[in-house]
Formats: C-alpha cells, structure tokens, sequence
C-alpha cells in the first residue's frame, strides 16, 4: 500500500509539471521543453538555498522566479528571433544544464537535516500522510489560483492567444509578450514541481530531470483524452483532471514496477506508454470511420 | 480620418519573387465614409487593407489616423481604433472560447487586459440583448464554444464584438467570400446596420459586385497596385450596375 501511497504523493509533486506543460501546450499551443532544464532548475535552487540555511518562504518565490526567467528566455528567443519554439527550448534546456551544475557545485547534494516543507506542518504521526495533506493543499491552492487566472480578463486573452492569434492582435494584445509571459509561467510551475521533489526524495541531482518533459506530456494527453470524452468544458475541471493525469501516469509507472519490470526500462516504459495514449484514441476512431 | 499618402509596398525586395503590391497609393477617407474597393485578384486591395490594420507595414509612405502618424504602429496597437473582420470567419472569433468569452475581450479591445474577472451576470445580459438584435437565436448560447456555429454565424458576431468597446474604422474584408447567399446577405445588412447606427467610417472589400452597388457612399477600384478609378458619393449614385459590370471585362 505505502508503494502506491509513494506514487500518488510522487505525482501530485509532478501535478505542477502537468500544469505547466497544460498552460504551454494546451493554453499557448506552444510545444515547450525548456521543462526538462527548469525542473532541475527549481531542484537545484532550492537544495543550494536550503543547504544554505535560506527559509523555505524565500525558497519558493526564488524558484518561481528562477524558473520563470528561465521560460521568458525561450520565449524571448521564440518569439523576437522568430524561431522554433522547440528549437528554442532545447537550446534553453542545454544551456541550463552548465547553470543547473554551476549553481549546485557537484552533480549530487542530499538535503540532511535542513527546512523542508513537508515538516511545515505536523497533523498525523505518519510523514507519508502528513506529506499527503502538505502536497494536497499546494496542489489545491495552485489549481484555485490558476483556475481563477485564467477565467480573467488576462486569462481569456491567454487563451484566445493560443486559439488565434490574428483575432487576439486585433484584440489589442500584444501576442509576443503574452506568449513570453506564458512561458515564464508555465517553466515557473515546473520549476515548483523541482522544489517539491528535492524535499521529498531528499536530494537534488543534475539529472533528475532527463525526460521529466515526457511526464508533463503524458499527463496533459491522459487529462485531455478525459476532457474530450467528458465533454468538459469548465477551466478549473480541465486542471483537476490535469493533476488527476500526473497521479495515474505515476500509478502506472508505479504497477509497472511492481510487476517486476527492470527499473533500468522506466524510461522506455514511459515513452511507450505515453505512445499508447496517445494513439489508442486515434486508432478507435479511424476504425469508427472505415 | 485616414490618409495615406505616397505608400509603396513591394514584398521580397530584391528578389526574384519580388512583388510590387502597392505603387505610390494616395488615399483620404473621410470621416463617416463606407468605402468599397473592388479589384481583380492582385490589385492590392488586402495588402491596402492589411497596411492601414498595421499586420503589413509599409516599404516607404505615411499613413495618418485622425492627425496621428501611425506609420509605424504595430496592429494590436491601432486596435484602439480599428475593428477587423476578416475573410476567413475563424480568424475574427477564437474557436476554443465561448461566445461570451469572445465577447468580453471585444468589450475590453481598447483596455489593458487586467487580472480581473470580467464576465458578470450584468456583462452577459448585455451580450444576451446585443446578439438577440440579429435574430439568429444564438442569445442562448452565449457558454456555448465558438467553434460549433457555423462561418456565417461566426462572421454576423464578429461584427457585433466590434462594436462593443470604441471603434472609430472598421475593416471589412471580404467578410462574406466563404458565406453562402443567404449568410452572406445577413452579414452584410449586419454591417451596412452598424456603421450607420456607430457612425462608423468603412472600408470594405469584396468581389461581389452587386454588393458593391448596394452598399457603401464611395467606390475605388484598383489595379497593379494603384487606385484605378475612384467614384464619390454623386458619381457612384449615378453609376449603373452593368456599367460596373464592364469594369471587368
């Protein structure tokens, strides 16, 4: 049971990931994946920061920040050079890996005994329920702010920028800013994700976001599919689901483990796995249409 | 209101593509005026259009609003004036958004897009009355997404969203080329209703030469990137419909 509790609190620490990459993909219609780059971003900063002796209150908006930059600059490059949003994030994402190391001194720094947030509050004796109520309330309270972001007036013209961008521009919106600001959004929430998963597997290492881009992806494409086949149209239901999409994707990976599949294969299992949901749905629906 | 004088535009310069669209266009459009321009394919009409929008900037010109050297101005900031609908009816209306949500960026086009939320009881009242004035029964609908209504539809609210704040030109392009007869006609008296109610100054172009007579107070036709002929009020009141006819044969 603590296996799978372990998988669920894992992906609600990679629900800020989805949300991310749901804003960047979904909203902006952007393929980002900076993500890879900024995930280890907000873990670096945050073990270097609490190893420091920095509270966690100064933790959480430095990695926001940080990560935020780190998007604008893709974004930046996406949208004043004109080119390739992918192009730009990979170019992002290799750049950061010389800072992510700079910043963090070696390639691996265990956090002992320093501030972390899921001691923020003590409610049961077990650290993996009191973790779960910590990671509940973050997640709630990021799924609340950006619920009610994007049902602004700021927000519709994020979403309207992703939809279309000749209507939004005659709108008045200044469709490269918006994007940028997206961006920095959406690397900011990924960078979170980083900070949550340092204190909760206890260490920061250099790699630990090598194909994290795929785990957004793959819990956006599982939100989606959820979303098309309920018929939801509703902002805050879509990122529910979202988070949702993070917490099955892990609770696969989590039963593929347990069936006994090599370890070294998790990476393997989890591109095919992303595959098969995103096909399976195409597949039925051609077959409907023969 | 407008004036455009001395505008060149040539794409690819230098190139073997290169494209002369605009030869030395001089323009004034006064103040309440709904101009139709009419042309054969390459005439430069959408380029002229797209010039005065700000989405194409020109090679060498000056373009004035109101007394205000706009030359240079990116086309999300002249929105604070101009309204657009374009010839393809998914571009003037974003498919993933509701109605409403359409609605209220219209409502804020000449604002900042502030982190407020907009869309109150009172707010979709008003979209419910305004939309219910083309009596296409889609004042029910306002949650309902965009993408469902069909091109006429999307081209009729287009129209309507640019009313909704401050709108002094408005831009009509071809916005009836991918209707069918009767959307087409819906759309037109939709817009030929609103520019005289705003009194608004128009700029429509189109194919339909039969709208082309109907509507509008003056008439351009162009060609090669110049105006070719250019009739007032008094003269396109004269003009028979088969003589406009034999302006293209």
């Amino acid at each position: 049971m603590d296996f799978y509790l372990t998988a669920l609190l894992q992906g609600l620490c990679l629900s800020a990931i989805a949300l991310g990459v749901y804003l960047s993909m979904k909203i902006f219609n952007i393929p980002d994946i900076t993500t890879d780059g900024s995930y280890t971003l907000g873990g670096v900063v945050t073990a270097t920061m609490l190893t420091h002796q920095q509270s966690l209150w100064l933790t959480i908006p430095a990695v926001l920040v940080i990560g935020g930059i780190a998007g604008a600059v893709t974004g930046l490059i996406h949208t004043k050079l004109k080119i390739n949003a992918l192009l730009a994030g990979i170019l992002v994402m290799t750049a950061l890996y010389s800072v992510n190391l700079k910043i963090l001194g070696r390639s691996n720094v265990p956090l002992l005994n320093t501030a972390s947030i899921f001691n923020w509050l003590n409610i049961t004796a077990d650290p993996n329920q009191n973790s779960l109520v910590i990671l509940l309330i973050v997640v709630i309270l990021l799924v609340a702010v950006i619920g009610y972001l994007l049902k602004t007036d700021f927000g519709i013209a994020m979403r309207a920028t992703g939809d279309s961008e000749q209507m939004i521009r005659a709108m008045g919106v200044n469709t490269d800013r918006m994007k940028i600001t997206g961006l920095a959004l959406a690397n900011g929430l990924t960078a979170l994700s980083g900070f949550m998963m340092t204190q909760f597997q206890g260490f920061a290492d250099i790699n630990m976001g090598i194909g994290i881009v795929i785990t957004g992806l793959g819990s956006v494409i599982i939100a989606e599919t959820l979303i098309n086949w309920l018929r939801i149209t509703s902002v805050v239901w879509s990122l529910i689901l979202v988070v949702g999409g993070a917490i099955v994707f892990q609770m696969v990976l989590a039963v593929t483990l347990s069936i006994g599949v090599d370890a070294n294969l998790l990476k393997l299992v989890t591109a095919v796995f992303v595959l098969l949901i995103v096909s399976l749905p195409r597949l039925s629906f051609r077959r409907q249409h023969d | 209101m407008i004036k455009i004088s001395e505008v060149y535009k040539t794409y690819n310069e230098g190139q073997v593509s290169e494209v002369k669209a605009l030869n030395g266009i001089n323009l004034n459009i006064a103040e309440g005026d709904y101009t139709v321009i009419v042309g054969s394919n390459g005439s430069g009409k959408s380029t002229l259009l797209n010039i005065i929008a700000g989405s194409v900037l020109p090679t060498s010109g000056t373009i004035m609003l109101d007394n205000e050297n706009i030359t240079k101005l990116p086309d999300h900031q002249r929105s604070k004036w101009l309204a657009r609908v374009f010839q393809n009816p998914l571009s003037g209306t974003a498919s993933g958004l509701s109605i409403i949500d359409n609605f209220r960026l219209a409502a804020i086009r000449t604002q900042p897009k502030g982190l407020k939320i907009g869309i109150s009881d009172h707010f979709a009242q008003q979209v419910k009355d305004k939309i219910a004035t083309l009596g296409l029964g889609l004042e029910d609908k306002i949650n309902q997404q965009m993408g469902t209504l069909s091109g006429g539809q999307r081209q009729a609210l287009t129209l309507l969203m640019s009313v909704m704040d401050s709108c002094k030109v408005i831009l009509l392009d071809e916005p009836t080329a991918a209707l069918d007869p009767r959307s087409a006609n819906i759309v037109m008296q939709t817009a030929d209703k609103i520019v005289k109610e705003f009194n608004l100054t128009a700029i429509l172009i189109t194919h339909n030469l039969k709208d082309a007579y109907t509507y509008g107070n003056r008439l351009i036709q162009m060609g090669e990137g110049q105006l070719m002929r250019d009739l007032n009020t008094a003269e396109k009141e004269k003009l028979q419909q088969n003589q406009l006819f034999e302006w293209f044969s």
